[in-house]
């Protein structure tokens, strides 16, 4: 049976791109990694749905859990979606539509320090997750760091799971220009300052300018950080390190897009890096969409009105004025929302020749260094020279650190080319092999 | 596997409660939980070392990215921890 | 980036075919300057699985270069730099009698040229390869066949006193009298060269061009899947006998068979297939799928091992597999050193062995004839 509409992604964006869809008629299936739908943001425990609408909804699409997406590409009447069904022995599934929308999210951007490989150093993402779904601290005293808006739930999240919070630090400082966005989107300023509230009541300090530069443990895992006061590009002031006891940290400097199955359709990007969509999230790709953080960095309800927009549209219908001018202003302050947190050079000196930038295959930042010298200059011929990027997680973690010390040693911006990942997710061999000619 | 501070479940023991063995010890696991969550809350936070270094490695993403976090299920190799759920009576064997 | 200096020798490529022109160059006392509009290794070298093979060659012309090539890889080994040279041998398998016999006769001419090539029966398989499938009728062991990691080779090739600019494109040959060639025109500059190795692999057809000049090289494609990494469960390199076949067929269809080694780094390799269809960088599932069923064939356990990864390339492709090596009679002053489609890893060496000493006056260690830039037909412009 082919489907009018295939979803990957049962988040924000996704879901609510399909039940829009779905209620204006369209026999819609919805492929999702997670074994409940919600994604990043509406991640619960078992049970527990929270009041979002589209889950109660959910029954008017086909939901398809715990289906790894390993690739898609197009077909004579729409598109070819593989997956493999289960989390454990799994089993090959194709589902085909006519139409295609990926809503692919993303995941919490590192930067290498040294001791970042520690247990205990968690994402910050992988902390809520960890909260949000499973009902599990993940320690008793915590440290948050990074940069960008997200920290702030985060940081509320591990206090009321009952973890000590010793500190937020955000690298950037972002307060004086903050207050030019509320004509934007005044109802985000006001969920900001709420996160504001909630830290101070729950007496979580929140120090802008500062970062954790290295973390310390021993073989069971973290026992500490060192914080330090960062100068405007993100160097350390000399003299201002210190070290905080802790078992875990939560860190992230914004976020990467999941970008491969769009990639792999060979559709257009953006020059920042996301796939290029129009104002109905129409991709270049004929019967392709996309929503969502895929498409850029603006939080849950950008995503979802993106997925709404996307929803109508896929449905032949004209999204609602109202509707369209809510996903502008949202665009417009996710926009500067983001220009409030960059990414500064400086980080690159907390990191010394010994510390790991690809977790996967152990490479230390030194044999980067040394391939640019050998003659790579580009993420892919540091790849084949040191194998950064070749491993299990094929370079989601440290691709865009790769390029950034590749930058630094040649002196030159290089960029991290969107993921050429022919395989998106791994797929046992025996399930690749089925339905072989 | 190693030890390391025991934190608390946030929430209370719901109804779905089940124990899963994780090199041979038990440890309790409730439906809808993951294997690395469970784990997690049991005071276990390194359960592999990587294959150069011998470095300890646990859960690092939480979300099925970075794949740090691989445990062998019921002798299914290769899992990630956090994002297998945990079924009554699983064992779980680390590296 | 530095300055283009004026060289004895110009190389364009810097994949290993280049970067070995450029090395046995250097070493023979000229200045070399190597030119690539990509980095190092960034076309077929990069896509290669490094293998030095005797195994799949038959005696002729091929063979004799593939045995100068082991030999020169065996002693740069020796050397400073590390590109994780492994002497694993190959291992080729059959699946049906009518396979064994056809493999045991191509393995007695190979003897013949003194290549080393033990039968192994089916019995005594386990005992090379223990988890291979029991299905299997016969394999003969070439432990001649080894094994570098491309991309690292070529980059210590390139170490050597030669000048490396990558990102540099070559746009046209700057010509002098009797049309001789006096340097290159690139995307930074001119730069004055007392001769031009032309070693851009599969885009070669297009340097060759603009000096006016045609070279039969098309691309043929090809995939390999990688798995997880394991601990050492495949130790040879193990490949199905109708693998020469397919690397001796003329079909612009998909042909594939069964390759499967390890690597150093756990990661198994899967390959092997070639088609011609341009270069078309989509990666088609149905031969991804075939490449897997074919190898879980050789070896039942990898139906449960993950794939991680799969890549392409395009090997250089010549109308009768053999490499286009030496000068070009119809220019003055420019050489080649192209067309080794899947083997220019194995057979880099011994082709810029070849050139070096033609560069120096100096009579090649054997008949380069078959070699010959103008053994094709004329469709010179």
């Amino acid at each position: 049976m082919i489907h009018d509409l295939v979803v990957v992604g049962a988040g924000p964006a996704g879901l609510t791109a399909a039940v829009t869809a779905a209620g204006f008629g369209l026999r819609v299936a919805v492929l999702d990694a997670g074994s409940r739908a919600g994604g990043q943001y509406h991640r619960h425990r078992a049970g527990r749905p929270p009041a979002w609408p589209p889950l109660a909804r959910l029954h008017t699409v086909e939901h398809l859990a715990e289906h790894r997406v390993w690739a898609v590409e197009r077909v004579a009447d729409g598109f070819a979606v593989h997956a493999v069904a289960g989390e454990r022995e799994g089993t090959p599934v194709t589902v085909t539509g006519r139409r295609l929308l990926l809503a692919t999210g993303a995941y919490d951007r590192q930067l290498p320090f040294p001791g970042w490989d520690l247990p205990g150093v968690l994402t910050a993402g992988g902390a809520q997750a960890l909260i949000k779904g499973n009902g599990v601290a993940p320690g008793r005293r915590a440290v948050v760091a990074g940069t960008g808006p997200f920290l702030l739930p985060v940081a509320v999240a591990l206090a009321d799971a009952g973890v000590e919070v010793s500190a937020v630090l955000e690298a950037s400082r972002p307060t004086p220009r903050a207050a030019a966005l509320a004509p934007h989107s005044p109802a985000r300023v006001v969920e900001a300052a709420g996160y504001a509230v909630a830290l101070a009541r729950r007496r979580i300090p929140y120090r802008t300018g500062r970062a954790v530069i290295a973390a310390h443990g021993d073989h069971t895992g973290l026992t500490s950080v060192t914080v330090a006061r960062l100068d405007a590009d993100w160097r350390p002031r000399p003299g201002t390190a210190d070290e905080l006891d802790c078992d875990t940290l939560a860190v992230g400097y914004g976020f990467t897009p999941q970008l491969e199955l769009a990639e792999q359709l060979g559709c257009a990007t953006t020059p920042d890096g996301f796939v290029a969509v129009d104002a109905r999230q129409a991709t270049d790709i004929p019967g392709l969409s996309a929503a969502g953080e895929s498409t850029g960095i603006g939080g849950v309800h950008l995503a979802a009105a993106e997925g709404e927009s996307a929803g109508y549209a896929i449905a032949g219908r004209t999204p609602p004025r109202a509707l369209l001018r809510r996903r502008a202003a949202l665009t417009r302050f996710a926009a500067g929302l983001r220009a409030l947190y960059p990414v500064r050079p400086g980080w690159l000196s907390w990191s010394d020749p010994d510390t790991l930038v690809c977790r996967c295959e152990e490479v230390p930042r030194g044999r980067i260094e040394d391939a640019a010298r050998l003659g790579a200059d580009d993420v892919r011929s540091v790849k084949l020279l040191t194998r950064a990027g070749m491993g299990w997680c094929q370079g989601r973690m440290c691709a865009e650190a790769t390029a950034c010390v590749l930058s630094d040693v040649l002196d030159r911006p290089i960029a991290a080319p969107p993921p050429t990942r022919p395989i998106g997710v791994p797929i046992r061999l025996g399930d690749l092999a089925q339905g072989a000619s | 596997m190693t030890g390391a501070p025991e934190p608390t479940p946030v929430h209370p023991p719901g109804t779905d409660h089940f124990r899963i063995g994780v090199d041979g010890r038990h440890i309790p696991a409730e439906a809808g939980q993951t294997v690395g969550a469970a784990m997690l809350a049991a005071g276990i936070r390194s359960w592999r070392t990587t294959r150069f270094a011998a470095k300890p490695r646990g859960l690092f993403c939480g979300i099925g990215v970075c794949f740090d976090c691989l445990v062998t299920v019921n002798g299914t190799p290769s899992l990630r921890a956090c994002l297998v759920d945990a079924r009554p009576d699983d064992e779980v064997s680390t590296t | 980036m530095s300055e283009l200096r004026p060289s004895d020798v110009v190389v364009i490529g810097a994949g290993v075919v280049g970067a070995a022109c450029a090395h046995y160059a250097a070493r023979a006392g000229l200045s070399v300057t190597v030119l690539d509009r990509g980095p190092v290794a960034g076309g077929t070298t990069g896509a290669g699985e490094g293998n030095l093979l005797v195994s799949d060659k038959q005696p002729g012309p091929e063979l004799e270069l593939a045995l100068l090539s082991l030999r020169l890889w065996a002693e740069l080994a020796d050397g400073e730099h590390d590109f994780e040279y492994q002497r694993k041998g190959g291992l080729i398998v059959a699946r049906t009698d009518a396979e064994a016999s056809a493999m045991a006769a191509t393995a007695a001419t190979q003897r013949a040229r003194g290549i080393i090539a033990h039968a192994v029966d089916a019995a005594d398989l386990p005992a090379y390869e223990p988890h291979l499938s029991p299905d299997l009728t016969g394999a003969t062991h070439y432990p001649q066949d080894a094994q570098v990691q491309p991309a690292l080779a070529a980059a210590a090739l390139l170490r050597s006193g030669v000048r490396l600019h990558t990102g540099v494109t070559v746009t046209g040959f700057r010509r002098g009298r009797d049309d001789r060639v006096l340097g290159v025109r690139t995307s930074h500059g001119e730069l004055a060269a007392g001769a031009v190795v032309n070693a851009a692999g599969t885009w070669s057809g297009a340097v060759a061009a603009l000096a006016g000049v045609s070279l039969p090289i098309l691309p043929r494609r090809g995939f390999v899947l990688v798995t997880e990494p394991l601990p050492p469960m495949v130790r040879h390199k193990v490949y199905a006998a109708s693998y020469s076949g397919d690397v001796a067929g003329d079909d612009a269809d998909l042909a594939s068979s069964a390759v499967v080694e390890g690597t150093p780094a756990g990661t198994i390799l899967i390959g092997a297939s070639r088609e011609r269809v341009g270069f078309d960088r989509s990666f088609p599932i149905p031969v991804l799928r075939r490449l897997a069923a074919q190898a879980i064939e050789l070896f039942p356990f990898l139906a449960g091992v993950s794939v991680l990864r799969a890549y392409r390339g395009f090997r250089p492709y010549c109308p009768d597999h053999l490499p286009v090596i030496g000068p070009d009679p119809r220019v003055p002053g420019l050489w080649h050193a192209c067309g080794h489609e899947g083997a220019g890893v194995g057979l880099a060496p011994a082709t810029g062995h070849l050139v070096a000493r033609g560069l120096t006056g100096k009579d090649p260690e054997f008949d380069p004839t078959p070699f010959a830039p103008t053994r094709f037909a004329e469709v010179s412009s």
